[in-house]
């Protein structure tokens, strides 16, 4: 099957699927979700079964506090309900689409998800008999956590164990077995960091139905699953543009542009900038470039973001410093650059480089505390 | 002595025709390394800096003895690059390639600790041991030899500390970049644990930065297990909420990875913690310099 992914779904480089995508896929994999449809407005209403529930699809969490999930009991109801929803902010998201759900009647809520846990290294699923809440906020006694191998994957005896720990009842044991088993399959093979059901509900005519779904794709495998096309990413349109040259930029909310090389070594002179007083205005991780282009690049997209000055931190190890520096210097020239640029760069060719910027009027310094001193007081802090 | 590498260390590099690969192959050389072969597969016969190419790593260890290897291979190749290696018999793998999927990564760590080898990394700088050998793409200008041992998430930054390090006069005994992914084969713990059984090594400096709880582990275990001092950095306290720093692996999530979380435990571990990464020379000059006039420093 074919999950068309829109603009709004990679956040943080993380791509994560919208509710109804999560479910259309859980479907195909033999799991059972309530019947429903997506609409982007209330005049696109069908002849629906009432009571029934309409939901906004936003790729973050909290709709339920913020009223995007609503109950209705008649189709005007249901019309007034879709226009709410969709101009209800869910944590910064408005809704486009909405899902239009039949409404279950709940004997039991179950929660399942399995992500990696970093500590151990494997992937790791939870379980618990309170579905239906933040399983953040589910006592640890309530919850049943299994490392799971890859190399032998879910096995019966896994099974046992959650259903013991459930309680759930014999005669729809087996069903459920057969949906943690197929959870566990969707979560390997698609490359998943996380898959949440929350809740598995178990109605009162014993059906056993997936009422909410989570599903995050882990971003550096996307290029191996064809299911997940047109992807695009949520991004400002600067940190879409980086992207595109194969550079991170994150957006921040001071006015000094941090420029430096390695993600770590660009974090730790943010930290410093802040020590001294002054706010980043964004992240720019030149990488191990010593390419002039991509310098000037980067120092277009860093000037795109209307900084008041410009803290340029490169450590030389395989980036030469004066290859950077000619970037610099050919950018100011031809966009005739008047706000104040500091720069501390260190390693290869530093004298070389120094001599060059210094010529051009640019800060030069060797010690990035200074810098960051000098780039504070510039940018106003 | 050094950690994981030492002077029986023979290398062969994995894509060692591509341009990254024939670069650090002869930086390594310049370092000291013993590389003794490269495999690209259809490219056996080539040289490489006069190091032989091979089809494929089992002919490579054949007909060199290589017992350790670094990768260089593009992601969506990395995997069956480093099942290759392990099959083969190499012992130490430092995988350098960035991007790999993290399903990859699992399968080769975990089928790793059945055969019994190791992996550092993935999107990782390797590891160097001043005198005695790199297996990675730190610069060679930065090292001295000398008795603190590094480990660290992140590449240029360590890069950074070890210089200033090395300018104020104190070397170092082994550094070791455990890379920025989620998932990575030799973490801080398994560092840790080397560095105090490790006779040249006197202090240790670990960098770490935003993003789950490596950190946090690390601190619970120098409280029990190391005697040895230990000076920490974290980056990433300005980072915000929600948002990847260029690493795959530094995210706050959900308000757990924060800079604070990870500093108020190491310091709780009785570890010294610096505001600001070039506060760490000083900070262990001051050590040593307390050391050597037999006044202990008390660390806990």
């Amino acid at each position: 099957m074919q999950i068309y992914i829109p603009l709004n779904l990679r956040i943080g480089g993380r791509v994560k699927l919208l509710e109804h995508q999560a479910k259309a896929l859980l479907r195909s994999y033999g799991i059972p979700v309530p019947k429903g449809y997506v609409i982007r407005d209330a005049e696109e209403l069908m002849e629906t079964p009432m009571p029934a529930v309409v939901k906004a699809q936003v790729p973050v969490g909290g709709r339920g506090k913020a009223g995007a999930i609503k109950k209705v009991t008649n189709r005007d109801d249901a019309k007034k309900a879709i226009r709410q929803v969709l101009e209800t902010n869910v944590n910064g998201y408005f809704p486009k689409e909405i899902l239009v759900e039949e409404c279950l009647n709940i004997a039991k809520e179950v929660y399942i998800g399995i992500t990696i846990d970093r500590s151990v290294g494997l992937p790791t699923m939870l379980v618990s008999p309170d579905g239906g809440v933040d399983i953040e906020e589910v006592p640890e006694e309530r919850i049943v956590k299994l490392i799971i191998h890859p190399f032998i994957g879910v096995q019966e005896y896994h099974v046992r164990e959650i259903l013991s720990f459930i309680k759930m009842p014999r005669e729809i044991s087996d069903l459920t077995g057969k949906i943690i088993k197929n959870l566990w399959n969707i979560f390997w093979s698609l490359d998943c960091e996380l898959l949440e059901i929350n809740p598995l509900v178990l109605t009162n005519n014993d059906d056993i139905v997936a009422v909410d779904a989570k599903m995050t794709i882990n971003d550096d495998a996307l290029y191996r699953h064809r299911e997940f096309s047109e992807l695009e990413e949520e991004l400002t349109p600067l940190e879409k543009e980086a992207r595109k040259n194969s550079l991170v930029l994150v957006q921040l909310d001071g006015n000094i542009a941090v420029i430096a090389n390695g993600a770590g070594l660009t974090m730790a002179t943010l930290d410093n900038l802040s020590f001294f007083g002054g706010k980043g205005g964004i992240f720019l991780d030149l990488g191990g470039t010593d390419d002039p282009k991509k310098v000037e690049c980067a120092f277009e997209l860093a000037l795109q973001s209307r900084p008041r000055v410009v803290l340029i931190n490169i450590f030389g190890g395989m980036t030469r410093c004066d290859s950077v520096a000619s970037g610099i210097i050919s950018v100011k020239n031809r966009l005739g650059l008047n706000i104040p640029i500091v720069i501390r760069l260190k390693g290869t060719n530093e004298r070389l480089a120094q001599e060059m910027l210094k010529r051009e009027g640019i800060f030069v310094l060797e010690d990035l505390d200074e810098a960051c001193k000098i780039a504070s007081k510039l940018g106003g802090y | 002595m050094s950690i994981i590498i030492s002077e029986d260390t023979k290398v062969i590099v994995q894509g060692i025709t591509g341009h990254q690969g024939r670069q650090q192959t002869l930086a390594m050389k310049e370092f000291g390394t013993k590389i003794v072969g490269g495999v690209t597969p259809g490219r056996e016969g080539e040289e490489v800096y006069g190091t032989p190419v091979f089809n494929t790593v089992r002919d490579a260890v054949l007909k060199t003895g290589a017992n350790s290897s670094i990768v260089f291979v593009p992601a969506p190749y990395a995997r069956d690059a480093v099942l290759e290696a392990i099959d083969a018999g190499i012992k130490t793998i430092v995988v350098i390639t960035e991007h790999i999927p993290v399903r990859d990564t699992i399968e080769f760590i975990e089928y790793a600790k059945l055969k019994g080898a190791r992996i550092i990394g993935p999107n990782c700088p390797g590891i160097a041991s001043p005198g005695i050998a790199k297996i990675g793409i730190m610069s060679n200008s930065i090292f001295l030899k000398g008795n603190i041992g590094v480990v660290s998430r992140s590449g240029t930054l360590t890069y950074e500390i070890v210089n200033a390090l090395s300018q104020s006069g104190i070397g170092q005994s082994t550094c070791i970049g455990i890379g920025g992914d989620p998932v990575v084969g030799t973490g801080f713990i398994d560092v840790l644990d080397l560095f105090e059984r490790d006779d040249d090594t006197k202090a240790i400096v670990l960098i770490g930065e935003i993003g789950g709880i490596a950190e946090e582990d690390a601190a619970k275990f120098i409280d029990q297990h190391v005697s040895k001092p230990v000076f920490a950095y974290i980056a990433g306290r300005t980072a915000p909420q929600g948002k990847r720093m260029g690493h795959a692996g530094a995210i706050v999530a959900r308000g757990k990875g924060t800079a604070n979380s990870k500093i108020e435990a190491l310091e709780r571990a009785g570890a010294i913690v610096a505001k600001l990464p070039f506060e760490i020379p000083q900070l262990v000059k001051n050590y040593l310099k307390g050391v050597s006039a037999g006044n202990a420093v008390r660390m806990d």
